[in-house]
């Protein structure tokens, strides 16, 4: 594509004509075009290129702000009380404020992921160099960069390709974190719209992170059956020496697996994960082994299980240090991100490095070099295991009932809990040595340890709930897909008809942390409920982790019920949090692929195709980081709806629209310029949901698009209904809202549902070539 | 724990707290009062027992006993209609809450929006946030909470209480309505 950092200079140069002295010429980058795509309105976009479509949705959908506390805290001004409509010292309302976080955890989020890109980038770089070309699914994939190619207007080609991309997602994530200064953006709906940049951004940053491992690392590259990876931490043979790594970064692990096999240790040493590394580790050598999301930190550690643990970066505990010197775990930090206090033992020899380690003489060490890390990690453990005996925490049945009887019973471990477990109760009956209701908190514990902080009586509360059902986290053994990466194009030309026309009834992600009110097996039903329904079933990280741990009832995981292509009825593992750019980029290539529109630094245009017509909605049920934030921000941009769990009402704002307001549901019909009413679809942009049911319900829903044919509607109408009967045991109040013509009511349903359009004083309408965009009006334009 | 601490410990508000409910009588004053009030129900309504009784049974009683229209989210309105009781309304908290603040809002009944909620049944963080949605936005309305946790971010919120103690505040209102 491109080559940057052409230098000539001249210190001194005489001839006829004359002398020239101290010439310096720097060309700063020459381009090499190969792309023969007309180049699109918005190349490169700056932080406001894109408001004008932004506050089109955002007329729509208002944000609807949910404050965490009464005050701005965030200067010396401050703090300023913003009740009652009360302006802060600089000038800030409540609404501006709550807006201003929302950025904030954008760009951190989008922060995140972009350095993180860097790095991988830089390191598959220096493992592959500048020339390697991306590769995400070989001939099966030629749009390899959906999301790069739309947002930046270029093509890349290479490794080399992506620094340019990189160095502009940098700039973008600077100025719009500079927005959030005191003094700076005072207006709600502008912040927002800035979101939706960050958001934006950090879909590229995450599709560059991913294209550049799967490029150089040799995962699969848009394979639908990739390998069954084993999951839990049952999988573990617990008699080898184990390595745990933690976070999103795999190059250290990378380093580990390495090392193993070049010793010819990879049998006798156990490489286990938690977290995005762990799906990533999978995808770079599938015999590693997944023990589960992020809230399995702590029960893993404390389990002692693991000899030594090597932390890179993002989502990662930041008291591991103390948690891992209990079991006498050395742990090894390997992000400058995230040094934790550790010495620099970069410079230093592996063996050097290891001895200090395992005789204790150091708790950890920071190891920059991930090569080295991971060659330290091995010499480590090999050191370790045998002297460990895989001694833990978790206290035995008669320190269990010990610790029980010490509790007071003063709530507070209850009034900390974020699902409001009833601890104090089930403490009580194992005092008396009934443990069942302790272990019953199991599945809902979200593995925050905040039960233990708030114990004015220090007891290991967390580690009591988990010593209480041993047996059944050691039983842990499910498998997982492996994930595939990118959707190949060939699937996306077969799909691509009947998602748009709705024939297919939708396309459900499962993504996010596993911040769950009530333990994964949720996502997993939910999965599985829309696969059974023949909608198209994403998922990446850790909600992939939980759909995994699931069985029907004859031991089948949903990944052995279903297939892993993108098809109706798939349950489809795109890989990390990283791979999250895989799901935006599927919804853009059926726009750029199957209905041939130009991608080429065409944001609004194909922005407006995925919103009016792919019915595609995001299901976060356990976000809790800022990357969920940001990675919903890109989704809404692109038109995408996306629901939360409850805990995701703490995001302080949804952008939710109004179905009572038939006005706000205007769209053009294409074809002749007249605007047309076409319901609420997709009502919302961002909403949390109370429970399981409730987003199921809702997912059926936003699954509407105005494009939808009759059949396809009638379809998604089916689901709805069907739904919304068996979870609320009536027939939607809003039914009406979303028939357009007699040809949409489901045959099944007829008699039911033209009874109630009777009773609404319901009218047809007409179904248009819906947009948003006065320019894409082609009546008049010959 | 103090009454009006906030249930969860560190969902701390700021300097605008509510008044703890203490009698039911200033609750039914309060809702006398109201022109338009409703009761929003959460799923926790569905699920959980009072005094030995389903909580959504106590809701139908202050329903019918208070003349409170209904707006119930998910299970609770599968609940409502399995006892014959259909909610006015069935939507989300999320969607519910966003019209609740917008006074230009025409109601559920299309003759007007509302000067009162009550909250019974939500998972606390959730109610915790929607309170507070509507406590800076909906300046127009009042909101009551009548779970057994206190919650700071409403206008007025029982204190922390037992099950037995709620059962008797609860209670109290209830038959305040019915005499």
């Amino acid at each position: 594509m491109d080559r940057k950092g052409i230098s000539l200079k001249i210190g001194e140069f005489a001839s006829d004509v004359g002398q020239i002295r101290d010439l310096e010429l720097t060309v700063g980058r020459i381009t090499r075009d190969t792309w023969a795509e007309t180049m699109g309105p918005t190349p490169f976009p700056g932080v406001t290129a894109l408001r004008s479509w932004d506050r089109l949705l955002l007329s729509r959908y208002r944000p609807f702000y949910l404050p965490f506390c009464d005050l701005c805290c965030l200067c010396t001004y401050g703090k300023c009380d913003l009740t009652g409509g009360k302006r802060g010292a600089c000038g800030i309302d409540m609404a501006a404020q709550q807006s201003r976080i929302v950025l904030l955890a954008s760009c951190i989020g989008a922060a995140t992921h972009i350095s993180h890109a860097r790095e991988l980038v830089t390191y598959c770089i220096g493992r592959s160099g500048t020339t390697h070309r991306i590769d995400v699914g070989g001939v099966n994939v030629e749009v390899e960069a959906p999301i790069t190619r739309l947002v930046s207007g270029v093509r890349p080609e290479t490794l080399g390709d992506l620094e340019r991309v990189l160095e502009y997602l940098e700039g973008q994530v600077t100025a719009l974190l500079s927005a959030t200064h005191t003094g700076m953006e005072g207006d709600a709906l502008d912040f927002e719209s800035k979101v939706l940049h960050a958001g934006m951004i950090d879909q590229v940053g995450m599709e560059v992170a991913d294209i550049a491992q799967v490029s150089a690392l040799g995962y699969p590259k848009a394979d639908a059956d990739a390998p069954a990876v084993p999951l839990g931490m049952g999988t573990v043979d617990t008699r080898k020496p184990v390595i745990l790594v933690i976070g999103h970064n795999v190059p250290p692990a990378v380093g580990i697996i390495d090392c193993l096999h070049d010793r010819g240790l990879s049998r006798d040493v156990e490489v286990t994960g938690i977290c995005c590394s762990a799906q990533d580790m999978a995808r770079y050598a599938p015999g590693t082994k997944v023990i589960g999301p992020i809230s399995w930190q702590l029960r893993y550690v404390r389990s002692g299980i693991a000899d030594v643990i090597v932390l890179d970066e993002q989502c990662v505990r930041t008291d591991l240090l103390e948690e891992a010197r209990r079991v006498r775990s050395p742990l090894i930090v390997t992000s400058e991100k995230n040094c934790l206090g550790l010495p620099d033992r970069t410079d230093d020899a592996v063996d050097q490095i290891a001895a200090d380690l395992a005789a204790g003489r150091l708790p950890g060490a920071l190891i920059l070099d991930p090569e080295k890390a991971g060659a330290a990690a091995v010499e480590t453990v090999l050191r370790v295991a045998p002297e460990r005996k895989k001694q833990g925490v978790l206290p035995g049945l008669q320190a269990l009932t010990g610790d029980a009887d010490r509790c007071r019973g003063c709530v507070l471990c209850r009034r900390s809990c974020p699902n409001d477990l009833p601890i104090p109760e089930a403490m009580e009956q194992a005092a008396a040595g009934n443990l069942e209701p302790l272990g019953a908190l199991y599945d809902a514990c979200v593995g925050c340890g905040r039960c233990e902080e708030a114990c004015p009586r220090e007891i290991p509360v967390h580690s009591c709930i988990i010593a209480a059902c041993s047996d059944r986290l050691t039983g842990e053994t499910f498998t997982m897909r492996a994930g595939r990466g990118a959707i190949q194009d060939v699937e996306i030309r077969k799909v691509g008809g009947p998602i748009v026309l709705g024939e297919i009834p939708g396309v459900v992600a499962f993504v996010g942390c596993a911040n769950y009110p009530r333990g994964g097996n949720d996502v997993a039903e939910m999965a599985v409920e829309f696969a059974w329904r023949k909608y198209i079933v994403m998922t990446s990280g850790c909600a992939a982790m939980s759909i995994g741990m699931y069985r029907d009832g004859d031991g089948k995981s949903p990944y052995e019920m279903f297939p892993g292509a993108f098809e109706a009825g798939g349950i489809v593992n795109v890989g990390s949090c990283v791979a999250n750019a895989h799901i935006a980029g599927a919804a853009v290539k059926i726009a750029s692929i199957f209905a041939r529109r130009n991608l080429r630094a065409n944001y609004e245009e194909i922005a407006d195709y995925v919103y009016n017509r792919v019915g595609a909605v995001g299901v976060a049920w356990g976000a809790m980081s800022q990357k969920a934030a940001a990675i919903a921000s890109g989704f809404w941009r692109l038109g995408i709806p996306v629901i939360v769990g409850p805990h995701g009402s703490k995001y302080r704002r949804m952008l939710l629209g109004r179905a009572d307001r038939p006005e706000d549901w205007c769209v053009y019909d294409a074809r002749t310029g007249e605007k047309v009413q076409v319901g609420p679809v997709p009502e919302h942009l961002f909403c949390a949901a109370e429970t399981r049911e409730e987003a199921m319900v809702l997912t059926a829903k936003l699954c509407m698009r105005p494009n939808d044919t009759t059949r396809g509607r009638a379809l998604k109408l089916t689901h709805y209904m069907d739904l919304h009967r068996r979870h609320y045991g009536m027939v939607p109040e809003d039914l009406h809202l979303f028939v357009r013509t007699p040809a949409d009511i489901p045959i099944t349903m007829k008699d039911e549902v033209q009874r109630i359009l009777a009773e609404k004083g319901w009218e047809e309408t007409t179904i248009p070539d819906p947009t948003l965009l006065l320019r894409m009006i082609r009546a008049g334009k010959g | 724990m103090a009454r009006a601490d906030p249930w969860q410990t560190a969902e701390v508000a700021g300097p605008k707290k509510a008044a703890v409910l203490n009698q039911a009588e200033v609750a039914m004053a309060v809702i006398r009062r109201a022109k338009r009030p409703l009761l929003l129900v959460g799923h926790r309504a569905a699920e959980i027992t009072l005094g030995g009784r389903p909580l959504i049974d106590w809701v139908i009683r202050l329903s019918k006993g208070a003349a409170l229209p209904i707006i119930a989210s998910g299970k609770a309105a599968a609940a409502l209609v399995g006892r014959r009781y259909p909610p006015a309304a069935c939507l989300p908290v999320m969607d519910a809450a966003n019209r609740l603040a917008d006074p230009a809002w025409t109601g559920i009944d299309g003759k007007g929006g509302s000067d009162l909620v009550l909250l019974i049944g939500l998972p606390y963080p959730m109610a915790w946030t929607v309170l507070s949605g509507l406590k800076h936005f909906a300046p127009h309305l009042k909101t009551i909470t009548i779970d057994n946790v206190y919650h700071p971010q409403a206008s007025l919120s029982f204190p922390n209480l037992s099950e037995e103690e709620w059962a008797e505040h609860l209670g109290a209102l209830i038959e305040h309505f019915e005499e």
